[in-house]
């Protein structure tokens, strides 16, 4: 009977505090799946964005934030662009995201889209910018992925498109700073 | 004086949120109040029975009533009191409904607030004076604004009864959008045949003229008497001598996209707009042909073998008295181009609008009926393809808040389920979509059509919106979605028609303005009340029906033409019609003929009147005046007063809502 | 010679170097001087925003208060998503007054509301076309491209509205004014699956392809961007799409910035078009001949 929703169980205030974080109204959501039909990823996961909007409407919690679909999200805004009740679609997934990482303490559907946000994030805290080629050694050891992408590093290095070492900024105190104030310390 | 108060109840609709009680026991404090009761529904019989026995038992000679507002039963309630033997005007009522109890939640804080609006109402009564209307007579000549179906069903139902109609039309011909129409819903008839007769019928009937390529200049005047300058753009035709033979089109060696038709096809600068059009005389497009641009050309006048063109022709202005306008001035569709990139903003030619496709798929269209891929317009005939796939798209420029169409077009579901049964009919081995968000098909017999579509015509819908349409590899691809399956979906169609929504007819603002009526945010004229007044205009005498009013399909259309005609014919079976003593009057001792007045009066009321003397004074012609004041708030000596809202009156009112109530 | 803000980002940096320096050669040929934003930091990009958002927010703002604190009227992102963080970092300051007093308070910001934030193809758009006209000196008439805009060019039309979100036109305008031949498409401002490229490259594979097919299918010999994330799916990556999707493109790829620099006499070589992976120098060959 897993398939059964009980509505009785779900949770009524899961929409609001989503409401309230990403400042949408997501009463307004028809269900006519626009967004959908344009997303460039709907097709490749179980389940497309205007199902994600509707487990949140109903206040089905985990099947909001355990959905891999969140994570496959690629922020290109198409869904926000074109609703026709003006829902930032995109902003949700932003929103559903963050509390995918803070209710569920770090555990994701996907670990390795979260291992690399998380990974380009700490480049960014130590360096204050972004060093390319040490996120994604490091992307490579930890997702178990170590030979991806490698056929280009060496043509990368030819063209001298790969640096070697960070170029770190003064401010990274200020960096550290802007990480702590904003919890951001750890992934 | 003896006022007489009574609070109503309304239901809970004011008692739950105001102490009508305790109200009505204060009003008894007030001066003159002699009696005071609460009553269930004023309105009701039992309760206006009530009020007349407190005016007969205690000889009550003003009357407060603290209910709903005056908007929805002053006439009512001047009714009862004049039945009770005492002048109309001498009633007061104090909205404590839409004034207060709907608007507030704190009981306590509502409850002081009817007591003030009470308050304010018996000072207010207790200055009131006997007034009596005034009558004047009623033009029984009605003028109808659109000739579509809705605007031709009213002029012969009002021209039935032998009163005079004046049917002014913008375009060249009558029959609006219907007339574009293939087959009508719920029945499949072919709207032609249904609509050409009334067309024909328009132009026979004795008791209307008819104005074809003409317009609203100028409306004046008031209920029972207005007058309409009305601009008969010049066709450079002379209509007497024009038989309509149609030679004159021939030769124009000029083309411009058919209006008509959509697009679809091309007409000249001299055209007659389609094979029916009522009246059957051709226009010449004055912004294109050679002739009157540069002097050059003239085929047309050539091949006309009665000397009808007249290049020099003007726009002549006509006036007319009417006793009530009928306005029916219809829709357009959602100009989809503008507002939907996603769907390629009109850059693919098959791509179509619903109303394109009507004309694709009418025998007398660019096609002959024949439907075929608008891409292959020009190619020889033997390579111009049937589509094989056609998706038609529901909602585009409805239900769409992003583009400012938040409203249902009320009958795309209902044509798209049509087109499926007309398409399988023309190409019977073709497939078709219908990507939809819901099925709205609330009519009579609309239901089972709907069902028809899919049961017998095995119409695939498709619940979901379509993200985007683009063209590969000569096929139009439809990215949507399918709800029911929980997917994302993709069609390869040959053709795609899109269900634009309903939109007011361009001009409906200005026209609105003219007639002093009211329209909403889209442009669509406001009925008196939704329910009980659904086809009264804001304006006295003025009336609406059809698509101007919000979108219709055509049985509700011509419904609404009927029922217009039929308040029309109430209005103008009475020779003579009670005027309002509400109206504002000069005391020509203070006036010092500085004329402001006159000046900022919308209905041109106020008149110069010269005294023994040689002074000139303002006259107020009260068949004219409609009582809004203006005159009087402008008039610096105080000369100008307003029957029924006189200054003492109003200034009575707010001391009584300043006074502070040692009492709450 | 006026100068402008300018914030490269750290893409242009590294991978899209040639981006960078293709921008610096346009812009000194209109004889704008492009100030680097001192000690500029990242701006967060995907990764921030997609879950830390006031992070996002924050990194985005020191960036504004540099440019502020420096007396600047106007940042030039060439970066679309450093673009897009910046300007939503902006204006979600601007619309809350908490958020502004905490980026003050708790970190000495101070952001001008009414900096401006341009890409640069807004910045491009808004110059004169016959300015760049005037600037051809090499004909690139036979030189087919189809004008991609990708996501954050033209999206959110909330914070992007110098251009039609779903049509736009303004990188085909200035191509068309530098004289090379665009060809009309439909894959404007389809996604190339951004950083599923790293994380899905299965995804960001077949989004890719069916971008160059529709680019092929339209008659485009090239594929123009102005995006360092579009350029590397679609050029670092055209080897691995071709292997991944049993395909075999060869389309170049090249920044906005390239081809008007080609247009207007610079060599491939000094725009670094040989940086590149997809060959391109091939095809400049064939047509600027």
């Amino acid at each position: 009977m897993d398939n059964l929703v009980c509505l009785n169980n779900t949770d009524p205030k899961f929409r609001p505090s989503v409401e309230k974080i990403s400042g949408q109204n997501l009463n307004k959501c028809y269900q006519c799946a626009k967004c959908t039909a344009g997303c460039p990823i709907a097709g490749s996961v179980d389940f497309p964005p205007h199902k994600i909007l509707r487990f949140i409407q109903l206040g089905l919690v985990k099947e909001a934030l355990n959905a891999p679909t969140i994570w496959y999200c690629l922020s290109c805004i198409t869904c926000t662009a074109r609703c026709p009740n003006g829902v930032d679609l995109a902003k949700v997934m932003d929103t559903l995201r963050e509390l995918a990482l803070d209710v569920q303490g770090g555990k994701t559907a996907k670990p390795r889209i979260a291992l690399f946000e998380e990974l380009f994030l700490d480049s960014i805290r130590k360096h204050g910018r972004l060093y390319e080629m040490g996120t994604l050694l490091q992307y490579n050891l930890l997702s178990g992925r170590l030979f991806q992408d490698s056929e280009l590093v060496m043509p990368l290095i030819n063209k001298a498109k790969l640096e070697f070492r960070s170029k770190g900024i003064q401010g990274k105190k200020e960096i550290a700073h802007i990480f702590r104030k904003t919890n951001a310390e750890e992934g | 004086m003896k006022i007489g108060v009574f609070i109503c109840y309304c239901g809970n609709n004011i008692s739950a949120t105001v102490d009508v009680e305790q109200v009505a026991k204060f009003a008894l404090t007030l001066p003159d109040v002699v009696h005071s009761e609460t009553i269930h529904h004023v309105c009701s019989e039992p309760g206006q029975n009530t009020i007349k026995q407190a005016i007969k038992n205690k000889g009550l000679d003003r009357i407060v009533i603290g209910a709903c507002s005056p908007r929805i039963h002053e006439a009512t309630f001047q009714r009862m009191v004049s039945a009770a033997r005492l002048n109309k005007y001498m009633l007061e009522i104090a909205n404590l409904r839409e004034h207060c109890s709907w608007i507030h939640e704190d009981r306590s804080l509502a409850t002081i607030k009817a007591i003030d609006l009470v308050n304010m109402a018996v000072c207010k009564v207790s200055r009131h004076k006997v007034l009596y209307p005034s009558q004047v007579e009623i033009n029984p000549r009605t003028l109808v604004i659109g000739g579509g179906i809705a605007g031709i069903q009213a002029a012969l139902d009002v021209a039935e009864s032998g009163n005079e109609v004046v049917l002014v039309e913008r375009e060249p011909s009558i029959g609006g959008n219907m007339a574009r129409l293939d087959k009508v819903f719920p029945t499949l008839d072919c709207s032609g045949c249904i609509l050409a007769p009334k067309m024909v019928d328009v132009a026979n009937n004795k008791h209307i003229s008819l104005h074809t390529y003409s317009e609203i200049e100028k409306v004046t005047g008031f209920v029972g008497n207005f007058k309409v300058t009305i601009r008969k753009k010049a066709r450079l035709i002379d209509t007497a001598k024009c038989t309509g033979c149609g030679a004159c089109t021939l030769k124009c060696p000029i083309k411009a996209p058919s209006e008509f038709n959509l697009g679809l096809d091309s007409r000249g600068a001299i055209y007659i707009p389609f094979p029916q059009a009522v009246p059957h005389i051709p226009v010449i497009d004055k912004t294109i042909c050679p002739m009157v641009l540069k002097g050059k050309c003239g085929l047309c006048q050539k091949m006309c073998p009665t000397q009808a063109i007249d290049y020099k022709q003007e726009d002549t202005l006509i006036e007319e008295s009417f006793g009530a306008i009928i306005v029916a001035t219809g829709y357009e569709l959602v100009d989809w181009k503008k507002l939907y990139g996603e769907y390629g903003h009109g850059r693919y030619p098959n791509v179509i609008s619903s109303m394109q496709y009507e004309r694709l798929l009418s025998a007398s269209g660019p096609t002959g009926g024949h439907v075929i891929l608008p891409s292959d317009f020009k190619k020889p005939h033997a390579e111009q393809r049937e589509p094989k796939i056609i998706a038609f798209v529901a909602c585009v420029g409805s239900r769409d808040e992003k583009v400012g169409r938040p409203y249902c077009s009320g009958v795309c579901c209902m044509y798209t389920a049509k087109y499926a049964m007309l398409t399988k009919e023309h190409i019977p081995a073709a497939e078709v979509y219908i990507f939809y968000m819901d099925l709205r098909a609330a009519g009579k017999s609309y239901e089972e059509f709907v069902r028809r579509a899919q049961e017998k015509y095995g119409a695939r819908y498709i619940r979901g919106r379509v993200s985007k349409i683009y063209e590969r590899n000569g096929r139009m691809v439809i990215m949507s979605a399918d709800t029911l399956l929980g997917k994302q979906v993709q069609l390869e169609a040959d053709l795609v028609v899109l269900a634009a929504g309903v939109a007011s007819s361009s001009g409906a603002n200005q026209l609105a303005q003219k007639l002093n009526i009211s329209h909403d945010q889209y442009g669509f004229f406001i009925e008196s009340h939704p329910k009980l007044r659904p086809v009264e205009a804001s304006t006295a005498g003025i009336f609406i029906c059809g698509a101007c009013q919000g979108p219709k399909d055509i049985p509700l259309s011509v419904a609404q033409a009927s029922s217009a005609a039929a308040k029309v014919l109430g209005l103008i079976s009475h020779e003579k019609l009670e005027t309002s003593p509400l109206v504002a009057e000069v005391n020509i001792n203070r006036c010092i003929g500085c004329f402001r007045c006159l000046e900022v009066c919308p209905f041109t009321a106020i008149e110069k009147q010269e005294m023994r003397g040689g002074a000139w004074v303002a006259r107020v012609n009260p068949a004219l005046c409609q009582g809004c004041g203006l005159c009087n708030a402008t008039c610096l000596p105080g000369a100008i007063s307003l029957n029924g809202f006189t200054d003492d009156q109003i200034l009575s009112e707010v001391e009584a809502i300043c006074l502070v109530n040692p009492e709450l | 010679m006026s100068v402008q803000a300018y914030f490269p980002g750290c893409s242009l940096e590294s991978s899209s170097r040639e981006f960078d320096k293709s921008t610096h050669l346009v812009c000194k040929a209109l004889d704008i001087d492009l100030k680097e934003l001192p000690d500029w930091s990242c701006c967060g990009a995907h990764a921030a925003h997609h879950t830390r958002h006031n992070l996002s927010t924050i990194l985005s703002a020191r960036n504004l208060s540099i440019a502020t604190k420096e007396g600047y009227d106007s940042i030039m992102a060439p970066c679309p998503a450093c673009y897009n963080r910046l300007k939503s970092a902006q204006i979600e300051l601007a619309e809350c007054d908490k958020k502004q007093a905490a980026a003050r308070e708790d970190f000495n910001f101070q952001i001008n509301p009414d900096l401006r934030v341009f890409s640069i193809l807004e910045f491009l758009a808004g110059i004169d076309k016959a300015v760049l006209q005037a600037k051809v000196k090499k004909n690139l008439k036979e030189l087919k491209v189809a004008a991609y805009y990708g996501c954050l060019l033209v999206r959110p039309p909330k914070l992007v509205n110098f251009d039609d979100p779903e049509s736009p036109v303004t990188m085909d305008e200035i191509l068309t004014a530098v004289g090379a031949t665009v060809v009309p498409w439909d894959y404007k401002v389809q996604c190339c699956g951004a950083s599923l490229s790293v994380s899905d490259p299965d995804i960001q594979a077949k989004l890719c392809a069916d971008i160059l097919e529709m680019a092929k299918l339209a008659g485009a010999q090239a594929i123009v961007v102005a995006c360092p994330l579009c350029h590397a799916n679609l050029d670092l990556k055209q080897g691995q799409i071709n292997r991944r999707m049993s395909t075999h493109y060869d389309i170049p790829i090249f920044y906005l910035t390239q081809i008007i620099g080609l247009a207007w006499g610079f060599s491939p070589q000094e725009l670094e078009i040989d940086k590149h992976m997809v060959d391109s120098m091939s095809l400049l060959t064939a047509v600027l001949k």
